[in-house]
């Protein structure tokens, strides 16, 4: 889809809506990520120290890039950013159809819930 | 807790562990004071579609559909480098429902918190994890010593089921807080031990 096609006037942002710029604007009105959801948890890398100047990336995309250096779960990027979750996964989307990140989803509970992890995690709540 | 991932490069980087747990209970009953009293708080926005979410060839945008925008206090606790804690304060509001699922999709327990003048409003958290089978405990926040109740008098209250721990605290203090995490986290190490064990 080409970025141009989407830049279509939003006649609904009228006077009504305010000045603020409604959050799903910003994907140009689209509300899923290309190649499927995830999880709010899952954690997301840069694959890239750099992103090539690339047209149709907005300054979200970038900031979303230089975020993602080392790895860190979608929330976080959310919270960080200031950005709804459900734009920052459009936006990661769009960079993972680009190759810009790799996405990778949390374990199985049944993996992460396992009794050596919770024994560390109380150790850890114990110690703070 | 093996999630190695090997790049293009052939380098390889851990990726973290990251728990969620979710703070859940009525308005008032204290969950931004706990989430930021043992964590970091920041708010976290989710910008939600209440009608009909379009397939991801539909740029037909929002308009007409109805957005929501949803402010829940999150919070995060550095266990070690490879293990993160997450606190969710949950949306108490029941047209947010519809964010719990996600929310409870493989959390690794919740604390619902009881005001024990408003008993009540607990009840549907209670209802909604017990029917998803999450882990719970029910954390009483004593914002008034005349108001303790003894702890089994709410487990009664409540109608809880056997084992389900009630704990007293003061979602005030840091090691209140941090108690009932303690408390929550043993609860569900001894589930997975006992369902271990019955295999």
């Amino acid at each position: 889809m080409p970025a141009d096609e989407m830049r279509v006037a939003h006649d609904w942002l009228d006077h009504d809506a305010g000045p603020v710029v409604r959050p799903y604007a910003m994907t140009q009105g689209r509300v899923a990520p290309t190649g499927g959801e995830f999880d709010m948890m899952a954690f997301v890398v840069a694959t890239a120290a750099d992103v090539q100047p690339a047209g149709r990336l907005q300054p979200e995309h970038h900031a979303i890039v230089a975020t993602a250096r080392e790895p860190i779960p979608v929330v976080e990027l959310a919270s960080s950013l200031d950005l709804s979750i459900g734009v920052v996964r459009v936006l990661l989307g769009d960079l993972r159809s680009a190759g810009l990140i790799s996405m990778y989803e949390p374990p199985a509970a049944a993996r992460s819930h396992d009794v050596d992890v919770l024994k560390a995690v109380v150790n850890g709540l114990r110690a703070l | 807790m093996d999630s190695v991932r090997s790049d293009r490069n052939g380098a390889s980087s851990r990726i973290p562990v990251a728990l969620k747990i979710l703070i859940a209970g009525g308005f008032g009953a204290g969950k931004t004071t706990m989430v930021g009293s043992v964590s970091e708080i920041r708010p976290l926005q989710t910008e939600e579609i209440l009608t009909g979410v379009a397939g991801a060839d539909d740029v037909g945008g929002v308009e007409g559909k109805t957005t929501t925008t949803v402010t829940m206090d999150f919070g995060r606790i550095t266990i070690t480098e490879d293990l993160q804690l997450y606190l969710f304060g949950t949306p108490g509001q029941d047209r947010f429902w519809f964010l719990w699922d996600e929310l409870s999709q493989g959390a690794l327990g919740a604390v619902v918190l009881a005001d024990t003048r408003r008993l009540a409003d607990c009840f549907p958290s209670i209802d909604y994890f017990e029917q998803r089978g999450t882990p719970f405990v029910v954390a009483v926040n004593c914002f008034e010593a005349d108001n303790r109740f003894a702890a089994d008098a709410v487990a009664r209250a409540l109608d809880l089921d056997p084992g389900v721990p009630v704990v007293l605290f003061d979602a005030r203090e840091p090691l209140g807080a941090r108690n009932v995490l303690i408390e929550l986290v043993e609860y569900v190490a001894r589930r997975q031990l006992a369902s271990a064990g019955s295999r």
